[in-house]
């Protein structure tokens, strides 16, 4: 029972994780209807430049600053000069547009502060908790419940802005009803840009907690695969949704991971390892054909 | 109901519209269309479906931009603009279909419609500090009031998503009303409401009209209410402008009849 408490513990906490990139995607989808590929290329960039900068003596505080700054940067720039350029395209052509940004961005980074894997250390060890350890038996590592704990508070503080105030309310306008949103003078440009400066921000915190658990290198630029099952799970225009997808991801590759191996090898026989890597997907996909629109997001009637 | 004629001074005309011309691809929806909407008056257009009246408010709110034609709004010339700038020039408008924000509340819906009157950076909204916090609880203020000038207090708090169609036509006129416009264009506000819910509608057009003075173009189907509540009346048919006027003289244009009746002409 401990055994299988602290899987799911473990699977909550690193769900949790790509709940946090899978709420990049959520946020821009959201507002513009632009599945932005590219979210994956922000987070593996906003880490390379907080490392990069550390490596010329920067403190790591101005670092994020910096970093923060230059995701902004890249939202503002990406929809005065490529979305902005492509307003009432088809949303493939938003899609492949954010591919090019995605390569840009991973090929760009990397020429400023080279591609080799270096580590953030954000102060907290990657062990478990020794108290919690003595009392119950579970191991919980210290920078998992950290990281949990960020995200929470980050979802916390993106839930108040989105509801409480005027900026708030216009994003979730926009997101709603264009045409609406316009006539009642809320400028959908600056909304879309405040909207990718936030995801920005989202992926300036998700590189720093994945940085700091397994380096940054280029592989951070590839969670964002992992948070496309998280984000059919949990529907694209949902924050509860991606928060919810990503714990049900989390846990269940965990348990599929050590439950499902024995069980196959003694009908195949042969070495069933590695199931963590695909079963998110396998998962994801079967909850296609259940749900296609996933847990909260929105259905679709139309009338005929 | 005003008694002014057509030749009236134009020193009270918020809006003046020439030679409007407007298609899409080979299609015509507008063609050379002229006329005018004075201060505080209720100016309607009518017209069989697909006539071009929505495209006509449309011209009108920044959303289309004719081929042809000048529009003056109080007395300068407009140059082409996008409806968020229309609203901060004062022009409101509601949807032939409700164009609500489905899953927010009545009371968000409407205060999204202050958008103009709050100027706080996004960083001070971010922070919740200064002028937001101020800014919040004004307008909070004003949009009290909207709410209870169109009585709808009991749904303050409800998704619009789940109200009944009548009422989230009423809450979509809330929400233009909060922007506190100088002129307001209603797309159809009555249409699918039963006879109760019309009388409210054309209660509260009127009286935004006369206690408010807002100037108003109106859409509206049905003749009766048209009728009673406009001080003039523009008619288009295909996209051409056929009659125009007092309601009285416009009801029994015979131009105006066999549009409607489809007499053979």
């Amino acid at each position: 029972m401990q055994f299988f408490l602290e899987i799911v513990i473990s699977g909550i906490l690193s769900g949790l994780m790509y709940s946090l990139v899978a709420l990049g995607f959520v946020l821009i989808f959201k507002a513009s209807g632009v599945l932005n590929f590219a979210q994956g290329a922000m987070v593996y960039t906003a880490a390379l430049v907080v490392v990069g900068l550390i490596d010329y003596d920067v403190p790591m505080w101005l670092a994020i600053i910096a970093s923060f700054a230059f995701m902004v940067l890249i939202g503002i720039c990406t929809e005065k000069f490529i979305l902005g350029k492509l307003v009432n395209q088809p949303p493939i052509t938003l899609f492949m547009a954010t591919i090019g940004l995605s390569f840009l961005l991973e090929g760009f980074a990397p020429i400023l502060f080279g591609n080799d894997v270096r580590p953030i250390d954000l102060g907290i060890v990657d062990e478990p908790i020794q108290s919690i350890m003595d009392m119950t038996g579970i191991g919980i590592s210290k920078l998992d419940l950290f990281s949990s704990g960020i995200i929470i508070l980050l979802v916390i503080l993106l839930a108040l802005l989105f509801q409480y105030t005027k900026v708030g309310r216009a994003l979730r306008a926009v997101a709603d009803d264009h045409q609406a949103a316009l006539s009642l003078g809320i400028p959908l440009e600056r909304i879309w840009t405040i909207v990718w400066a936030i995801a920005g921000f989202v992926a300036l915190v998700a590189g720093l907690l994945w940085g700091s658990r397994n380096g940054v290198q280029y592989a951070l630029s590839l969670t964002a695969l992992k948070a496309l099952p998280v984000l059919i799970l949990g529907g694209f225009t949902s924050v509860p949704g991606a928060i919810i997808g990503g714990i049900i991801i989390g846990v269940s590759e965990k348990l599929a991971e050590i439950y499902i191996p024995p069980v196959l090898q003694d009908a195949f026989g042969g070495n069933f390892g590695g199931i963590e890597g695909w079963f998110p997907y396998i998962f994801a996909l079967l909850f296609l054909l259940i749900r296609p629109e996933g847990l909260f997001g929105e259905k679709h009637i139309d009338r005929v | 109901m005003s008694t002014m004629t057509n030749d009236d001074s134009k020193a009270n005309t918020v809006l003046q519209l020439e030679n409007i011309s407007l298609s899409f691809g080979g299609v015509k929806a507008l063609t050379n269309i002229s006329f005018d909407v004075r201060e505080h008056e209720i100016r309607s257009i009518i017209g069989p479906n697909g006539a071009g009246k929505s495209s006509m408010l449309n011209v009108i709110n920044g959303v289309y931009h004719p081929q042809a034609g000048d529009i003056y709004f109080r007395g300068k010339k407009r140059k082409q603009m996008n409806p968020a700038q229309a609203a901060r020039q004062g022009i409101a408008r509601t949807f032939q279909n409700i164009a609500l924000f489905k899953g927010m509340t009545v009371l968000d819906n409407i205060m999204t419609g202050r958008n103009t009157k709050m100027s706080s950076s996004f960083l001070s909204n971010a922070l919740w500090v200064g002028k937001a916090r101020n800014e919040e609880e004004l307008n909070r203020h004003k949009v009290e009031e909207v709410i209870d000038f169109l009585e709808i207090q009991h749904i303050r708090k409800t998704p619009v998503g789940k109200l009944p169609y009548g009422l989230q036509k009423r809450v979509e006129l809330a929400r233009a009303l909060a922007a506190e416009p100088s002129l307001l264009l209603l797309d159809e506000p009555m249409a699918g409401m039963n006879v109760e819910e019309k009388q409210d509608m054309c209660r509260f057009i009127l009286e935004v009209n006369q206690q408010y003075g807002v100037t108003i173009v109106l859409i509206e189907h049905d003749m009766g209410v048209v009728m009673d509540i406009s001080d003039r009346v523009v008619v288009l048919d295909y996209g051409k402008k056929i009659g125009a006027g007092l309601p009285e003289d416009v009801k029994n244009d015979p131009e105006v009849i066999s549009a409607y009746l489809g007499t053979s002409h």
